[in-house]
């Protein structure tokens, strides 16, 4: 991707994600209200198979499109260098770890 | 003095009369930041209430508390805004509802469509 275009990726990559993180939040939201899990088997069954997949990508979307937004808005508001430098290193630290323990809660969920 | 110079470089903001798209977008952003920081605490819930019985009934129980409800409720309206908000930005995208008085209504619906929304989870969600 050239320079000239990661801006163009950004912006599509927020509006995929998005769209996933909307079909996701919505099914979950009406899952839980429709069929609230009575157990923590129960609970942990919603995250084996293709589930687990879902919520893979579940965490990788969040966390990107968090990232981006994150990202725009740091860009917008804080100019001076080192400021926003060391608010990009925190947020995208941050985001990065978040992504790495979703991962592991949702594989340790569907495989235990 | 130049002209430059003698520019107001004060503005009232509460002077300006935002549109009500502008205040839409001002929460949508509120909603994003707010959310982005609640990564980690939805991910901390989440491994409580998959790690054994007693997390999950830690869990359950901190989501039946009144004060947990309110707070639950705020996210909810957060989320909300920042969702219905978001399917309006994917509307303009496709250049649905982009002219007045149109665009306007749906920057409405989109601030009450929310908190409405949210309550009414919260409601059926105490059954």
């Amino acid at each position: 991707m050239s320079r000239q275009a990661s801006g163009l990726q950004a912006w599509a990559v927020q509006r995929l994600t998005a769209i996933y993180l909307g079909g996701f939040f919505i099914y979950l939201i009406v899952a839980v209200l429709l069929d609230p899990p009575a157990s923590v088997e129960l609970w942990r069954a919603r995250f084996g198979g293709v589930a687990s997949v879902a919520w893979l990508l579940f965490v990788l979307a969040l966390c990107w499109h968090a990232w981006i937004g994150i990202r725009d808005v740091v860009l917008d508001y804080i100019h001076p260098p080192v400021w926003r430098l060391s608010a990009l290193v925190a947020f995208g630290g941050g985001l990065v770890a978040c992504a790495l323990w979703g991962f592991k809660i949702i594989l340790l969920a569907a495989g235990g | 003095m130049s002209r430059a110079d003698t520019r107001p470089v004060y503005l009232n903001l509460f002077r300006i009369r935002l549109p009500i798209a502008g205040v839409m977008s001002i929460a949508h952003r509120l909603s994003g930041v707010l959310m982005a920081f609640l990564v980690p605490v939805g991910l901390y819930l989440l491994e409580r209430s998959l790690s054994d019985a007693a997390g999950f009934d830690q869990v359950s129980a901190v989501f039946s508390g009144i004060l947990a409800r309110v707070l639950m409720l705020t996210v909810l309206w957060a989320l909300l805004h920042h969702l219905f908000a978001g399917v309006r930005y994917l509307l303009l995208d496709i250049d649905v509802g982009v002219h007045k008085p149109v665009y306007r209504y749906t920057a409405w619906l989109v601030m009450v469509a929310a908190p409405v929304v949210a309550v009414l989870i919260c409601m059926v969600s105490r059954a």
